[in-house]
């Protein structure tokens, strides 16, 4: 890997010296109130007419100091803060959290209990693609999508609410397993989920994938090369676009992500219709992820031992996942009490929106807005 | 008195339009009509537009106000009302005042030469389509007023978007009119005309409906128009002056309340005019469908029957949902209301199988039909694309629809030619 400086330079980040109010300059303010910025990012657009001549993102309006709370509360205690970050998919962030904490205790959840976090991480990467397809193709004008979306995710949503009584933010692991044991019938639903399911993707890609418009509206659009990619960290689906193959489910195994036989898929262009091609063909994926996992559920316990109250060892530990909006990984400092003496997240949306002024700058105002819907972000996560 | 009575009475066996018969009377009472309809039509619209658009998309829609939500339009017309009228504190007040004006009296005035039957107009101009074209371009000034008086950005930039769009789908527009107008000249005659109800009445004598004349020409400018008509109105998927997840608003982003209620009233009046217009160029206007096939006066008798019996379906559709309702007693005057716009709805059926009335409704009933048809079409469209950008509009504007329609109206042209010149010379 190149020196970041180096790599970064021929980005030419910096917007070119001019008069502030050039005669041909338009400065708009983008959101923090606006339909199609995702909650509360607010850009800041500079712009020649329609064409994009940079742009700057104001973050923070939903920062609620997560990292900080994590330093006065005990290991446990926060499981259930990190479901708030990306709350599309609260899952992905306790597994992360969950796996973190294990390994600075050095214990290993169960067979059972890996299994079920696989399929219910997995559901959950589907519901967050299905949110990121529906909103993404509302802001590019589409609104017929969102409701079907919607209508296939609730399916997903309830069979959380049968596991842990909760939908969208739902705390469903413990550090060193699971607290609740599946409820009966719980295989056969995700099993008639994925049935339900695989006609629904080929009615989402009925709906786009080949509709003239929404071609023309996201071929070379917000492109992004897989050096820049790398260069500003960015990662996920929008780095698979790029024709990256990084998934962490392949290059760092965890869970038991490696006893299942999936793809990765990947793009070339790195355009907005690449990463939709990605994310749709990742939600196939993830059913196949979903079947095995649940053909071989096996038997067991769902709890490893750990201790009532956890001290774990002095020492720090990094530990990423692949959340379904690129890499999520946490960062733990122990000094060997019940909290931890200092906990980072590296959220995957944050480090992505980086690219948004590279992949931005001279497009078309139309274009800021698809492409803000594409690097599919939670202003939750963004902040913090 | 007795002159008045008269006066009042001659207009009735009149076959022209009020207004070009001179009955002043006939004429203020057919304004009054056409406006009381429009409002009806947009209001209705206003409910359907949200009933279709959700059961496309898997929801219910309105349901709460009123049974199956038929209220709504009420009750958001009364909200908009009572809402506080908000001028931006550094819009230039008289412009922005100005702006919601002029885009519904543009909306409005076109309906006086909108032929919905041979003399049910407000009346007949020898420049109808002229005059429509003319006013209905008229609201892109509006458009621009508000978009430079509330001194904001964005309605800025949606009042850019909207000119630059309206002014450039004129021109395709006008000349897939020309080559449908072209085809009027088609008598022994050979003479055109310009006139709405001219215009219908050519294809009358022809036997043959624009759309059909020259196959596949005429299809071909109907299809330029009907694109064209839907940048004109600002709709889905060229909706880009108004694109909600772009520019909030577009042009009427400061505007609220009446002042925004005028714009939605003018903007869905728009889509009727300009639907009226396609009705007229190309789809016959007030004829009824098939006149050809299904000739005579069997047939003529049968179509006759048409409204009354659609009304009677819609009364029948009221009382088979009042069977449905929910027996609760929360929801008994709800039932009663549905029922009892279902005996509205059924009693104006019957009413129209009378054939004194019948006689005089059914143009109105067969250009309403067809116009409901083109409502229709712009709610599907607003429920299945995605909304074009700018710049790909103004290629399709330019480069697609502006040759096409040129081709179209020198072809359409030359076939006239040889026709009257060489094949009946």
């Amino acid at each position: 890997m190149t020196d970041s400086n180096t790599s970064l330079s021929h980005l030419d980040l910096e917007t070119p010296e001019k008069p502030f109010l050039d005669a041909n300059e338009l400065v708009i303010n983008m959101g923090p109130q606006h339909p199609a910025t995702h909650g509360v990012l607010r850009v800041i657009l500079r712009l020649d007419g329609e064409k994009v001549l940079g742009l700057e993102c104001v973050i923070g309006y939903l920062h609620r100091g997560v990292e900080k709370i994590g330093e006065h509360r005990t290991y446990t205690m926060f499981n259930p803060y990190v479901d708030r970050m990306d709350y599309v998919a609260a899952v992905s962030n306790g597994l992360g959290y969950c796996e973190t904490v294990e390994r600075l205790l050095n214990v290993e959840a169960p067979p059972r209990a890996q299994h079920v976090r696989v399929i219910l991480t997995e559901l959950n990467r589907i519901a967050s693609h299905q949110l990121w397809l529906g909103t993404h193709a509302l802001d590019i004008g589409a609104i017929t999508p969102l409701f079907y979306t919607f209508r296939d995710r609730e399916e997903i949503l309830k069979i959380y609410e049968k596991y842990c009584g909760a939908r969208l933010t739902t705390h469903a692991f413990r550090i060193g397993g699971l607290q609740y044991e599946t409820y009966t019938g719980f295989e056969k639903e995700v099993k008639n989920f994925l049935t339900f399911f695989r006609p629904k993707i080929d009615e989402y890609e009925e709906l786009l994938t080949t509709n003239r418009i929404w071609v023309e509206r996201t071929k070379n659009v917000g492109t992004i090369s897989a050096e820049d990619c790398i260069a500003l960290g960015v990662t996920g689906p929008v780095l698979r676009a790029s024709g990256v193959k990084w998934d962490l489910r392949k290059a760092q195994p965890y869970a038991n992500y490696k006893n299942f036989d999936f793809e990765i898929p990947t793009g070339q262009n790195g355009d907005t219709y690449d990463r939709y091609l990605v994310r749709m063909a990742e939600m196939r994926q993830s059913v196949r992820i979903i079947q095995q996992a649940v053909d071989a559920l096996p038997e067991g316990p769902i709890m490893a031992k750990v201790p009532k109250v956890m001290k774990p060892p002095a020492g720090e530990v990094y530990h990423s996942i692949e959340a379904p909006k690129g890499e999520l990984g946490y960062f733990i400092v122990s000094d060997g009490s019940t909290q931890p003496y200092r906990l980072r997240v590296r959220p995957p949306s944050f480090v992505n929106l980086q690219a948004l002024d590279v992949m931005c700058r001279g497009q078309l105002v139309a274009d800021v807005v698809a492409v803000i819907g594409t690097l599919d972000i939670v202003l939750g996560e963004v902040d913090r | 008195m007795h002159e008045i009575i008269q006066y009042i009475e001659s207009y009735l066996t009149s076959d022209k339009t009020p207004g070009a018969a001179g009955n002043m009377f006939w004429a203020l009472v057919y304004i009054m009509l056409v406006f009381a309809g429009l409002s009806v039509a947009v209001i209705a619209m206003n409910w359907l537009e949200r009933k279709i658009l959700a059961h496309m998309q898997v929801r219910l829609g309105p349901m709460r106000v009123g049974p199956h939500g038929l209220l709504q339009p009420i009750a958001d017309a009364i909200k908009l009302l009572l809402k506080e009228d908000i001028m931006p504190a550094e819009a230039d007040g008289f412009v922005f005042w100005m702006a919601p004006l002029i885009v519904v009296l543009a909306a409005f005035t076109v309906f006086v030469v909108v032929p919905f039957g041979p003399t049910h107009a407000i009346t007949d101009m020898n420049i109808g389509i002229l005059f429509m074209l003319g006013v209905s371009s008229l609201s892109v000034l509006g458009i621009v007023m508000a978009g430079w008086a509330s001194n904001s950005h964005y309605p800025l930039i949606g009042a850019l978007r909207s000119s630059a769009q309206m002014v450039s789908y004129e021109v395709a527009m006008g000349l897939a009119v020309v080559s449908a107008i072209l085809m009027t000249s088609l008598n022994a005659e050979g003479t055109g005309t310009l006139s709405m109800i001219g215009i219908v009445q050519a294809q009358q004598a022809q036997g043959e409906w624009f759309i059909f004349k020259f196959f596949p020409l005429g299809l071909i400018a109907f299809f330029i128009f009907a694109v064209a008509m839907v940048a004109e109105t600002n709709r889905a998927p060229f909706d880009l002056a108004e694109a909600e997840s772009e520019l909030t608003a577009g042009f009427h982003t400061e505007y609220s309340g009446f002042r925004w209620s005028l714009f939605f009233l003018a903007e869905y009046s728009a889509m009727i005019a300009v639907s009226s217009i396609a009705v007229t160029l190309w789809l016959g206007g007030w004829l009824r469908p098939f006149p050809n096939l299904l000739s005579g006066s069997t047939w003529d008798l049968l179509f006759s029957l048409f409204p009354g019996v659609t009304f009677l379906l819609f009364a029948a559709i009221c009382f088979y949902n009042t069977a449905r309702m929910p027996k609760h007693p929360l929801f008994r005057i709800q039932t009663i209301g549905l029922a009892g716009f279902g005996a509205v709805l059924g009693v104006i059926g019957l009413v129209l199988f009378v054939p004194a009335v019948s006689v005089r409704v059914q143009d109105i009933f067969w250009f309403s039909t067809k116009v409901a048809g083109f409502m229709y079409l712009y709610i599907w469209y607003r429920g299945t694309f995605p909304r074009y950008r700018f710049d790909q509009l103004m290629r399709m504007g330019w480069k697609v629809l502006l040759p096409m329609g040129l081709g179209v109206l020198i072809l359409t042209a030359s076939v006239a030619l040889l026709q009257q010149k060489i094949w009946h010379p």
